[in-house]
């Protein structure tokens, strides 16, 4: 009953049962946004455009590089290179914080121009553009969240492989951090084009 | 996993067990799931019995001449009893009392897949109940919204809406990493021989609850937080004058909420079902049908939201699909009724109180139910929305169903949590004043909001006096009731007889433990033979 | 189950190797570059399914290549992944029987 094994399999689970509840919880935003789309074509489209093509895709290849060096951290970790493991991990977290930087120089542009929610110039705007940024806000930020608390779980991932609580035997928090991880690249994935290029 | 004890033949119930913990923070800290379940089962009583003292209050303010509240107050009562009760006390109860007490038992196991992260759901419970409270006291003060929290009233009412709001959403992570616990310890956890169709129904209704809990609570997560956005920084997506549709956030929120009732009356059906069979001394009829209707009711029932929105501005088309649906989801539950009473049939009664419980159990959500296709048929819900009838319809429903499905739970398990009996002539005579005075109180509400008493208001046209007399005894005469059952059960737990291992002479696992169980349950994983309510095979091996 | 001693790495059984991980992250940085031309061609209605193929494409490959679901038990990829996804579509498709007929 007590097999490593079985506790792997058992934390998989576990953890593949959270990711679907991450899904339902932005699900539920991808909602919102597909009505108010289908209802403000025009106008999510003149949102669209106010927004940073360049930083978007690269925030979208930083994201997925983070999600290869965190493949390679476990990987790393089942070979027994326990160094390599640590530096792909702390890898990840560089990009993760790459990922941070970009999104504040985009919000911080975007505050600038008065493009934030309840500011007058938005308001002055038609409601559909308003609904786009309040969406936008709304689903990046939550996002970004999920950004700053995948650093703190890979932090401590990080600390764990150096301290060799992590082991090729019992790699389970590694490989769920990872997991939870990919998770957050796969709903950038789909932000990006659903904001970034509607044309 | 429970550690190994160093003596099996010193027997000590699980309550004296000393573990690495002394005295108050052995509970406080406890990972073992039974340590855990009565964690929640103090709260639980402790929210149960405030939400009650508010609904009194306000069925004093329905008397004739008797109004306590001012209109504000009457707001706050109803919304206050209406998210203490549902998030509070009707989603988690069976699911974290009896699921964690019973279900690793009942699967052969010593204790869900996930202690610690059970311990923590305990905790995000807590918080999430303090900071309703908090938010009674301050920042605007008591909710006036509702429970439902519509949008836009939620968003320019002055009273805390964001702290009420986020303390749902916090009550909803609990829930989930629950479901969580419960979906992949029924998965993992079963002891040798346990196949998925020996495990006893309770746990199968445990297991359909886990996953809407998965899947449906998400959602009410997003739509909790999205308000608190609204009203901190006015993003517009539920709100009209920027563009937003106040019927999003009425899609959103039904889309947990209905499923939410699931939540809250499948783990007592199942517990029913396990009931039937041993008071009936007969194995249960068609016992794939219930596990499936199980899943089934879970399935198809999140799919009936928006009969909620009929009268909202909700699209005809949608309404007829809905309103199909909801039809639907009558028949698993149905289906269930009739295999309880084809158990009964030709089996050897046993009357005992939980057996009456579930008997009447089935009676009222019977009642509840059938009301309940009043208002998803199209046209009458016109008239019957918002009216005392929704609220006759669900309190049948909820209290008929999963109140006196918890209560038939609690007076199955009591001797084996105890290790003691409670007086039966006295716990009848405490049903009997309960279920009278239940249905003094609830069906005429039933008859009022056909007349046309709309809900939520507080106070009404005079023709309604005489009904509302009517309900406000029934609740006073039910509520003695409940006081009847509290003492009943507590004089059992500190002066009642020693109870043995199997009062009952049920078939499933948790009768094969001491009353009470030791802390590891199990000092031997059973290897499981035969299935939950094979009688004829347990009476041929004693 | 057999345990070797706790000095034997244990690698899972099937998991892809290094080069085969850059291989996938080449592929999901081609295929953001195909999201972003795509963009600039005028596909009207189909801009948004060609949009969201691409982006599920990508979800595949992180899925089934990074998150190892082409080696994962059958729970986790017959019942649990179809369920979540199932029961999203079902909530945003039955919400749009409302706003599609309003």
């Amino acid at each position: 009953m007590n097999d490593h094994a079985d506790a792997h399999a058992a934390g998989r689970v576990g953890i593949w049962l959270f990711i679907s509840t991450e899904i339902i919880l932005f699900g539920g935003l991808f909602l919102l946004y597909s009505m108010y789309r289908l209802k403000n074509p025009a106008d999510f489209h003149a949102g669209s455009l106010e927004l940073n093509r360049v930083l978007g895709t690269l925030n979208t290849i930083i994201l997925i590089t983070s999600s290869l060096s965190v493949a390679l951290a476990i990987a790393a970790l089942e070979r027994g290179r326990r160094v390599q493991s640590a530096l792909f991990t702390g890898a990840t977290i560089a990009f993760a914080f790459g990922f941070l930087i970009v999104k504040s120089f985009e919000w911080s542009a975007k505050f600038h121009h008065g493009l934030y929610p309840n500011a007058k110039v938005l308001l002055s705007m038609p409601k559909g553009q308003n609904l786009f940024f309040g969406l936008y806000y709304m689903m990046t930020g939550l996002h970004a969240v999920h950004v700053i608390v995948g650093i703190g779980v890979l932090s401590v991932m990080l600390v764990r492989v150096l301290r060799g609580a992590i082991t090729p035997h019992n790699p389970t928090y590694l490989v769920n951090s990872g997991l939870y991880w990919h998770l957050v690249d796969i709903i950038w994935i789909f932000l990006f084009p659903l904001f970034y290029l509607i044309t | 996993m429970a550690e190994h004890p160093s003596h099996t033949d010193a027997y000590v119930p699980y309550y004296l067990h000393k573990g690495k913990y002394p005295g108050p923070l052995g509970w406080l800290l406890a990972t073992d799931h039974k340590r855990i379940g009565l964690l929640y089962l103090a709260c639980i009583v402790v929210f149960f019995s405030t939400a009650v003292v508010i609904g009194v209050i306000m069925r004093i303010n329905m008397l004739p001449g008797h109004a306590v509240l001012t209109p504000q107050q009457y707001n706050a009562a109803f919304t206050l009893h209406g998210i203490i009760m549902i998030f509070l006390v009707v989603i988690p109860a069976v699911p974290t009392i009896f699921g964690n007490f019973f279900l690793p038992i009942l699967i052969g196991g010593n204790d869900m897949i996930f202690p610690r992260l059970n311990l923590f759901t305990w905790y995000l419970f807590v918080l999430g109940a303090v900071l309703a409270i908090v938010s009674v006291f301050f920042g605007g003060g008591a909710v006036d919204t509702g429970w439902t929290f519509y949008v836009p009233f939620s968003i320019k009412t002055t009273v805390n809406v964001p702290l009420a709001v986020f303390a749902v959403f916090i009550l909803g992570m609990s829930s989930i990493l629950t479901g969580i616990n419960i979906v992949t310890t029924v998965h993992q956890l079963r002891a040798p021989g346990m196949g998925f169709f020996r495990m006893p129904l309770s746990v199968w209704g445990f297991y359909a609850t886990a996953w809407v809990q998965i899947l449906a609570t998400p959602v009410i997560g997003i739509t909790m937080l999205l308000v608190v956005m609204e009203r901190l920084f006015g993003i517009g997506v539920f709100d009209p004058s920027k563009g937003g549709d106040p019927l999003l956030y009425q899609h959103l929120f039904w889309i947990y909420s209905h499923p939410a009732v699931y939540i809250m009356i499948l783990p007592a059906m199942g517990i029913i079902s396990d009931i039937f069979p041993v008071f009936s001394r007969k194995n249960i009829y068609g016992y794939k049908m219930i596990a499936f209707s199980s899943l089934a009711i879970a399935s198809v029932g999140s799919l009936v939201w928006g009969h909620h929105m009929y009268v909202s501005g909700q699209s005809d088309t949608a309404g007829i699909i809905f309103s199909f649906l909801t039809f639907l989801v009558a028949v698993p539950s149905a289906i269930k009724v009739y295999n309880w009473i084809a158990t009964m049939y030709r089996g050897s009664i046993q009357v005992e109180p939980p057996f009456l419980y579930a008997l009447s159990f089935v009676f009222l959500f019977s009642i509840g139910g059938l009301t309940g296709l009043f208002l998803g048929a199209l046209s009458p819900n016109v008239q019957l929305h918002n009216t005392y009838f929704v609220v006759g319809h669900f309190h049948y429903v909820i209290f008929g169903g999963m109140g006196f499905g918890l209560a038939a739970a609690v007076h199955y398990w009591f001797p084996k949590m105890t290790g003691r009996m409670y007086n039966k002539p006295m716990s009848v005579i405490a049903w009997l004043v309960v279920f009278i005075g239940f249905n003094i109180f609830y069906f005429p509400m039933l008859i009022l909001g056909w007349e046309g008493m709309p809900r939520r208001y507080y106070d009404y046209l005079p023709q309604f006096t005489t009904l509302h007399t009517v309900a406000s005894v029934g609740a006073f005469i039910m509520v003695a009731g409940l006081v009847l059952v509290a003492v009943t059960l507590a004089r059992g737990l500190f002066a009642g007889h020693k109870a043995p291992a199997n009062p009952w002479g049920a078939a499933t696992l948790e009768w094969t433990l001491p009353s009470p169980p030791s802390q590891e349950d199990f000092e031997e994983i059973p290897v499981v033979t035969s299935g939950p309510y094979e009688f004829d095979k347990k009476e041929a091996a004693a | 189950m057999e345990h070797g001693d706790s000095s034997e790495v244990r690698k899972r059984p099937h998991a892809p190797s290094m080069r085969s991980y850059a291989a996938v992250w080449g592929s999901l940085v081609l295929l953001t570059a195909a999201t972003v031309a795509v963009a600039d061609l005028d596909l009207r209605k189909i801009a948004v399914v060609v949009c969201l193929g691409i982006a599920a494409a990508k979800s595949m490959l992180v899925l089934f290549f990074f998150m190892h679901l082409r080696y994962e038990n059958r729970l986790i990829v017959k019942l649990i992944i179809p369920i979540a996804i199932g029961a999203l579509a079902i909530f945003i498709g039955l919400t749009f029987s409302d706003i599609l007929t309003r």
